[in-house]
């Protein structure tokens, strides 16, 4: 049996194999392997670029103290970009699947339709939800859009649901029961995540305060922004990916508001738009400075 | 000698409710190519959309061209030039008269032009013109759009290629097998195609893979779905069924909520046992050939048994707060933006509840018709609102018509689907209805083509549908004020009464004119006037209210007056106003025999517009005054009468 880390570890292998850069988690919480900048801002512009990375995906609304044998506050997804996607796309990846050692002769595989949207982002892709005997193991994209921005190479982006996978691949009915490493399961390493968050998250964490901070990481990417000028000499310089950051910060506060109930009704649109500007914003002058750099680097 | 042709377009999985669509897209794009053909044949899987036509010619057939050149009286040099530019001598040209004199003109031979050279031409284009709701770039900004990334083309015109390249692919005589019991490339031709495709595991015609998935139930009773059996007649190239099993103790939960994780969800089709009632079993299909170790089967049953353990969960967490209690939680739901929120819906559904007459328990089931909303069931399984609200509401000791008001109110969800079973549910679904389709236009959201984002034609044909076939005696003059929501909804009682009740377009307009703010009413309406049509005298009285209407329209007749009998002329007049006042009150069914001989007889022997002013007055009044008597029912000036 394959243990949890030697899931990933064979899958790593197998995308670096394939030209991946072999990113490690993006230190700062997220929603989604996507909201990383290694997708989020690779994504733009002209440059091809291929990377894999374990990302722990914090959704404050989905935890449930550790009591439902499913569903979690942190999972990990294994998120590859492969841009521009290559022709036989479909191929590496059922590749990958028989990598970790799935039989696709003895096992049903089925692309269903799965359009992405991340609002907050500016963001969409069309694609699939891969199914392998009835279980949902793979969100495939590709992507067409992020920050309001047309993409000019269409990336591959494949998410991978590491707990379900390995619950199959084990099968246990319980991700909890999941063997991480030999010797530990799933749940020595990260029941207690499930348990506290949930209860900071549902229970204990201060409104006011939460508030206060997203304000303060809005005002601070919107100042940073404001900065920003495309017409200087400088401004492969300026801090764009610490700006972002920013960005990242309100849009897990945000989510972690919500799951407290503390977002109202006509709030909830309006907090939307204002990630969304930011992450545009971002977006756009990423794509600016990007462009200077490209020229910048054809010239020497 | 004629050739087949076949085109295979290799994509990538292509989603399974599209396809039928694009078939018939392509089908339309190749006839409008005009390329001459005895027979079509279309067929598709997820990976391919395919076209083989029978009896194409190998050429265009040669054709003529006339070409006028200088007058006959031109100088040589310019007959000369003539010639030349045609490549001919002189001498080769021809002399024609026209009316216009005689001209020099050459006929020039056209060669038809090689069949495979214009589908080399046209296809690219074609391929990409294939309709799809919704396309994609693959190759990059500004590159081809299609539903899903073209992997591969197939294009043989008999024996031959017909080369071409769309997005980077070139076409050739290769196809792709089942993903993985076939072989990515199979060389083919026209006429093993099929079999070939059969060989690599792939059955290419869709009626084969719904009989191939129909004809393996393996005797179980599985609950006809045909929606269902399309979506995986289209998700699979080598379809084989699989049974499975799951606990009998998840059989607690309610119907509904199983069917839903079993079809929504897992694509599965239910079983039900000898007495009709659901089986602990459900029926899946693959897109392998079989499941000898069981992998497969396992794996569905895994899965299920986490969504049944979920969706237990969810009920027994849900039971924890009453329907009641959440009310106030709906302030956190938005309806719309502009609309605010599920409890502000709430309290306008409640409002118009008691305006349409609902009783206690229509109110009541007004008030917790939205809580379900909030409930972790419904927010995992969307599909069943109003469902799990009426099954907590029974569980939670809701009176039977306040659950089953809750349960339905969404009802009707299609023109098949059935009305409310009670009238709460009925007031109930017609308030939500009224409630949505006032807001949405009071703030400018009004459907416009395909876009209808709040479902409000659903919303209004469950109005229509609820009020006639719940015979419910609403007046919907509220509604109607508005005048785009007033088109709107006329639009769907037209659409109702013509599409699913059979009346004839100009029943409809005549019965619509004459009000239809009572839909009852109309309804009745239509029903004499679809009778009243097999009376001989019908349509000749309706050609004569026609044409009464446009007497009294071109007079400017303003309806004012009462009849002065005596300025009636003695005859033809006289007597059908004396027949006017027998017949005045009474159903025109009943007079219409007698009333036909007298109109006619009036029109045939008297002068409307009379000399004396008080006498032309007077028959206008006599007009109007029996026009308007008739009128009650339905303009019958709209009436199309064929003689």
């Amino acid at each position: 049996m394959q243990s949890f880390q030697e899931v990933i570890l064979k899958l790593k292998h197998y995308w670096a194999d394939r030209g991946c850069i072999l990113q490690e988690p993006y230190d700062i919480e997220v929603g989604a392997g996507t909201m990383c900048p290694e997708t989020f801002l690779r994504v733009l512009g002209p440059k091809p670029y291929r990377v894999a990375y374990v990302q722990p995906s914090r959704r404050p609304a989905d935890g449930r103290y550790g009591d439902n044998p499913n569903r979690l506050y942190k999972h990990s997804q294994l998120q590859v970009i492969l841009k521009p996607s290559p022709a036989d796309v479909i191929e590496q990846y059922l590749g990958s699947l028989e990598a970790i050692g799935i039989d696709l002769k003895q096992h049903d595989i089925k692309f269903e339709e799965d359009n992405w949207e991340a609002p907050t982002l500016g963001a969409w892709g069309v694609g699939w939800q891969v199914m392998l005997d009835g279980l949902e193991i793979t969100q495939f994209t590709y992507f067409q859009q992020c920050g309001g921005i047309d993409l000019d190479l269409v990336p591959a982006e494949l998410t991978y649901g590491l707990e379900r996978l390995c619950a199959f691949l084990q099968v246990k009915d319980s991700v909890y029961e999941v063997e991480w490493a030999t010797g530990f399961s799933y749940g020595d390493v990260r029941y207690m995540d499930e348990l506290q968050y949930s209860v900071y998250n549902f229970e204990l964490a201060d409104i006011p305060t939460l508030w206060k901070l997203f304000e303060l990481h809005e005002s601070e990417a919107t100042r940073l922004l404001s900065l920003y000028d495309p017409k200087s000499a400088q401004k492969k310089r300026f801090p764009l990916l610490p700006t972002y950051d920013q960005v990242l910060k309100c849009s897990n506060l945000f989510n972690t508001l919500d799951s407290r109930g503390a977002i109202s009704v006509t709030e909830r649109v309006g907090v939307i738009q204002r990630v969304r500007r930011l992450a545009v914003g971002v977006a756009q002058a990423w794509v600016d400075q990007q462009q200077e750099a490209s020229a910048a680097q054809g010239a020497q | 000698m004629t050739l087949p042709f076949l085109l295979e377009i290799g994509t990538e999985e292509i989603p399974d409710w599209m396809i039928p669509g694009a078939l018939e897209s392509l089908h339309l794009l190749f006839e409008k190519t005009g390329i001459p053909h005895e027979s079509v044949r279309l067929d598709a899987t997820p990976r391919r959309l395919v076209l083989r036509a029978e009896g194409l010619p190998g050429r265009q057939p040669d054709t003529e061209e006339r070409l006028v050149g200088p007058a006959k009286s031109a100088p040589a040099q310019a007959v000369a030039g003539f010639a030349r530019k045609q490549g001919v001598r002189p001498e080769d040209l021809i002399v024609e008269s026209t009316p216009k004199g005689e001209y020099y003109g050459f006929i020039k031979k056209v060669k038809g032009r090689a069949i495979k050279e214009i589908l080399a031409e046209s296809l690219p284009g074609m391929i990409l013109k294939i309709y799809f709701p919704k396309s994609m770039y693959w190759t990059g900004k500004g590159g081809p759009q299609f539903i899903r990334p073209i992997r591969w083309l197939v294009a043989l015109l008999g024996d031959d290629v017909v080369p071409f390249e769309l997005a980077g692919v070139r076409s050739g005589a290769l196809s792709a097998g089942h993903r993985r019991l076939g072989s990515p490339e199979i060389a083919l031709t026209i006429d093993d195609y099929e079999q070939r495709l059969r060989d690599h595991y792939v059955i290419l015609s869709a009626e084969e893979r719904r009989d191939r998935i129909r004809g393996h139930f393996d005797g179980l009773h599985v609950k006809a779905d045909p929606a269902l059996l399309e979506t995986l007649v289209y998700l699979t190239e080598y379809p084989t069924t699989i049974s499975g099993g799951f606990d009998e103790q998840f059989l607690e939960l309610p119907e509904e909520v199983l069917v839903t994780v079993m079809r929504h969800h897992q694509k599965y089709f239910s079983v039900e046992d000898a007495s009709g009632k659901l089986a602990a079993k459900f029926v899946a299909v693959m897109n392998i050939e079989s499941d000898p170790q069981g992998y497969v089967r396992s794996g569905n049953e895994r899965v299920l048994r986490a969504r049944f353990n979920d969706a237990r969960f969810f009920w027994e967490t849900d039971q924890k707060k009453k329907l009641a209690d959440r009310l106030p939680d709906l302030a956190h739901i938005t309806f719309q933006a502009k609309l605010g929120s599920y409890l502000e819906k709430t309290e306008r559904v409640i409002t118009k509840a008691q305006e349409l007459g609902g009783d206690a328990a229509a109110l009541r089931a007004a008030e917790l018709c939205k809580c379900d909303l909030t409930t972790e069931l419904v927010k995992e399984f969307t599909e069943l609102q109003g469902v799990v609200g009426g099954l907590y509401a029974q569980v939670q000791g809701e009176p039977e018509p306040v659950w089953q008001a809750i349960y339905d109110h969404y009802k009707p969800e299609s023109m098949e689907d059935a009305i409310p079973r009670n009238r709460s549910g009925r007031i109930v679904a017609l308030a939500d209805k009224l409630d949505t389709l006032t807001g949405c236009f009071g703030v400018g959201l009004i459907p416009t083509g395909s876009r209808d984002p709040f479902a409000l034609r659903r919303a209004a044909q469950g109005v229509v549908k609820i009020i006639v076939e719940g015979k419910l005696e609403i007046s919907l003059e509220k509604y109607l004020t508005d005048g785009a929501l007033r088109e709107f909804l006329g639009d769907r009682v037209r659409y109702y009464f013509k599409e699913i009740r059979g009346f004839k377009y100009d029943e409809v307009n005549a019965c619509m004119a004459a009000g239809w703010s009572g839909l009852v009413d109309l309804e009745a309406r239509l029903v004499r006037v679809q009778n009243l049509r097999s009376s001989p005298d019908f349509e000749p009285l309706a050609a004569s209210f026609k044409r009464i209407k446009n007497i009294l329209e071109q007079a400017k007749f303003t309806g004012a007056g009462m009849i002065d009998a005596g300025l009636l002329e003695s005859g033809p007049e006289q007597e059908l106003y004396e027949e006017y006042k027998k017949i005045s009150g009474q159903p025109i069914e009943k007079v219409i025999s007698r009333l036909r001989p007298k109109v006619d007889l009036f029109f045939d022997k008297v002068l409307v517009n009379a000399k004396d002013e008080r006498v032309r007055q007077n028959r206008l009044t006599l007009l109007g005054t029996l026009l308007q008597e008739f009128s009650t029912i339905a303009d019958f000036s709209e009436i199309v009468t064929t003689s």
